[in-house]
């Protein structure tokens, strides 16, 4: 009551305060929405625009003019793409590189997740300062590149798997998830003679799906979108990925065009369509699946922020 | 007595407790043999992946040519440095890397609690829920995708060409090809990829307010804005800090991906950044010692900078340390 008499007090207005104060969060929410929608526009039109331009035809792209709609539609880009035996084996390796990493991933993690999530292990500070170190502290690019040329793993498929079967930030977050899974099932498992990994397997992945989804779909993404290992290590073009092959056609359309010759603008139109296709098949997986599994990616950062 | 004070009963006795605590302690870590089994791999990984890298930074203090050895490489000590110190090219690299990151950072910090905070307030959950959806996208595009859309968006018949003349600005450049325009476009592309992606952590903060803070203040008359400067951002500030000295940190730390990409003749000059430095002198070149020296001097700079920033944002934030 004190504080109703004193804001009576202190604004004369208090008798329509709730009124005024309708209309104020009124105009917030009208200038707040239009606002919300110009960034969405913002994010939105340009790729629409990539979209579109893929199915452009040769002429409407060299003509220009349009934004959201070409003057003519074709399926030319992607046919030429398409034929492309390279862009076919790039696409196998990209898929092939993602599943089997995926998996080598996530279990390798979720591995040594599971005794670093017991307290009573012996050595765990250890361990665990070790891993804490990987993620502040790491050789470079220089001393890496020699440590994955002396493994022989230059030129090889498992390069894209073996560097990256660990990451000390996806094991926090499986460590954070078993240690929520109740002792007593543990307990009642060993009772009946199981062994550690029999536990971890028969008990402890099953009622893990969440966090296991997380680090797999994260490590997914990387593992599709990953370039720089290609980049680094690799120069075998069977190996190529579909993120090289696309850098490699963007590089190359680049060059054509640093020269500025004027016979280049025809070739230089074709090979538009021909990296906007390109750029199309490599990101179809991710908008796809991206509405399936975006509230996944909600959660697992969430999971990972609030702890790690 | 000092000297033989190894030899007092008391010591002795202290010593059989040291013996006897070791050989429990062995012999709980061999009861344990099922976990240390399943941790091993991780450590052996660890050990050739993480460690011996980082040993591999003497490289930086040696002269290796491709057949030496890392061990077998000659010492030169600072000489590498000192070459550094005075290398025209390292120190471009430097300036465009401060340059983008000091534009990505004044943007790129801001622009996520501003939309983050937009976002908490939309009153119609499916509208929210839409803008997330598409705000988080770009998220998911490599630099590769990225940069392949970019080059689109900015040739003379690209979109934003489009868009200019639409408004009546008669405008037909590659902007790509202009080097001066080079650090604006790769600091707004990396907050355009990044923005929405960066609200989720402060959305998932205003998740937890109490809302009877709200409706306290709200019975107090205070606006919207009010209650959002005065609840919302202070429960946003530990959030806020962390990320502040996560990218003050990465002031130096340089997107390799993006540059490679996004780079060309015409704008290298303000395109090479540090990263895409030590790979085209220790790559593309094989001058690995020269190339290691940069990339330890600019990580030793990094972990310099995180250690003042978290110290002082500890001094801001009542001595609680956010790392």
């Amino acid at each position: 009551m004190k504080r109703t008499t004193k804001v009576q007090l202190d604004n004369p207005q208090a008798m329509h305060a709730g009124k005024s104060l309708r209309h104020g969060s009124m105009t917030f929410n009208v200038v707040n929405t239009v606002l919300l929608v110009i960034f969405t526009l913002i994010i939105v039109i340009p790729v629409w625009n990539i979209v579109i331009s893929s199915f452009a035809s040769t002429q409407s792209l060299s003509e220009g003019g349009f934004v959201f709609w070409p003057k003519a539609l074709s399926l030319d880009n992607y046919r030429s793409v398409l034929q492309d035996n390279q862009l076919w084996r790039a696409l196998l390796i990209s898929v092939l590189k993602t599943a089997i990493g995926v998996v080598a991933h996530t279990l390798f993690c979720a591995i040594f997740a599971y005794p670093l999530s017991k307290a009573y292990l012996k050595g765990r500070k250890l361990y665990s300062a070790m891993g804490i170190i990987t993620m502040f502290f790491s050789g470079g690019m220089i001393p890496t590149y020699l440590l994955i040329k002396s493994l022989g793993l230059l030129d090889s498929f498992w390069v894209y798997i073996i560097p990256a079967l660990f990451s000390y930030y996806d094991v926090i977050i499986l460590m954070n998830f078993f240690r929520q899974v109740p002792a007593s099932l543990e307990e009642s498992a060993k009772i009946d003679g199981a062994s550690e990994w029999r536990i971890f397997r028969s008990v402890i992945l099953p009622l893990s799906k969440p966090a296991l989804a997380t680090i797999a779909l994260f490590h997914g993404v990387a593992q599709w979108n990953d370039f720089m290992t290609t980049k680094l290590y690799i120069t075998n073009e069977n190996l190529y990925p579909l993120q090289m092959r696309l850098y490699d056609i963007i590089v190359r359309s680049q060059a054509a065009s640093d020269m500025g010759n004027v016979g280049q603008i025809v070739l230089d139109t074709t090979s538009r369509g021909v990296r906007l296709a390109t750029i199309m098949i490599t990101i179809a997986p991710i908008l796809v699946l991206y509405p399936f599994v975006q509230r996944y990616f909600v959660g697992g950062t969430m999971l990972g922020a609030v702890k790690g | 007595m000092q000297a033989s004070a190894q030899d007092t009963p008391h010591a002795k006795h202290r010593k059989a407790g040291v013996v006897a605590r070791v050989r429990q302690w062995w012999s709980q870590f061999i009861y344990q043999w099922q976990l240390q089994a399943m941790i091993a791999p991780g450590i052996v990984f660890m050990i050739i992946f993480n460690f011996i890298p980082i040993y591999g930074l003497v490289l930086a203090f040696k002269n290796y040519t491709v057949v030496d050895t890392i061990s077998g490489a000659p010492w030169v000590g600072w000489e590498n440095f000192r070459i550094i110190l005075s290398d025209k090219y390292f120190w471009d690299s430097v300036w465009n890397t401060l340059g983008i990151s000091a534009i990505k950072l004044s943007l790129g910090f801001v622009l996520p609690i501003i939309l983050a905070v937009m976002i908490y307030e939309v009153p119609w959950g499916p509208f929210k829920r839409i803008v997330q959806t598409l705000t988080y996208l770009p998220h998911f595009f490599s630099w590769i995708i990225l940069g392949g859309m970019l080059i689109n968006w900015l040739s003379t018949n690209g979109l934003l060409n489009e868009i200019l003349n639409f408004v009546g600005v008669n405008a037909s450049s590659n902007y790509l090809l202009d080097a001066d325009k080079y650090w604006g476009i790769a600091a707004l592309s990396d907050v355009w990829k990044e923005a929405g992606w960066g609200t989720i952590l402060y959305l998932a903060v205003m998740a937890g307010i109490d809302p009877s803070l709200y409706e306290a203040a709200e019975m107090d008359g205070a606006s919207k804005i009010r209650r959002i400067w005065h609840i919302t951002i202070p429960e946003l500030g530990t959030m806020i800090t962390l990320n502040m000295v996560l990218s003050i940190s990465a002031l130096f730390g340089s997107n390799l991906d993006q540059t490679l990409i996004l780079m060309n003749t015409q704008n290298q000059p303000k395109s090479e950044v540090i990263n895409s430095y030590v790979y085209r002198i220790g790559l593309t070149q094989g001058d690995f010692s020269y190339a290691t020296a940069v990339g330890l001097g600019v990580s030793i700079v990094s972990v310099v900078l995180l250690v003042i920033t978290n110290v002082v944002s500890k001094k801001i934030n009542d001595n609680q340390s956010v790392l």
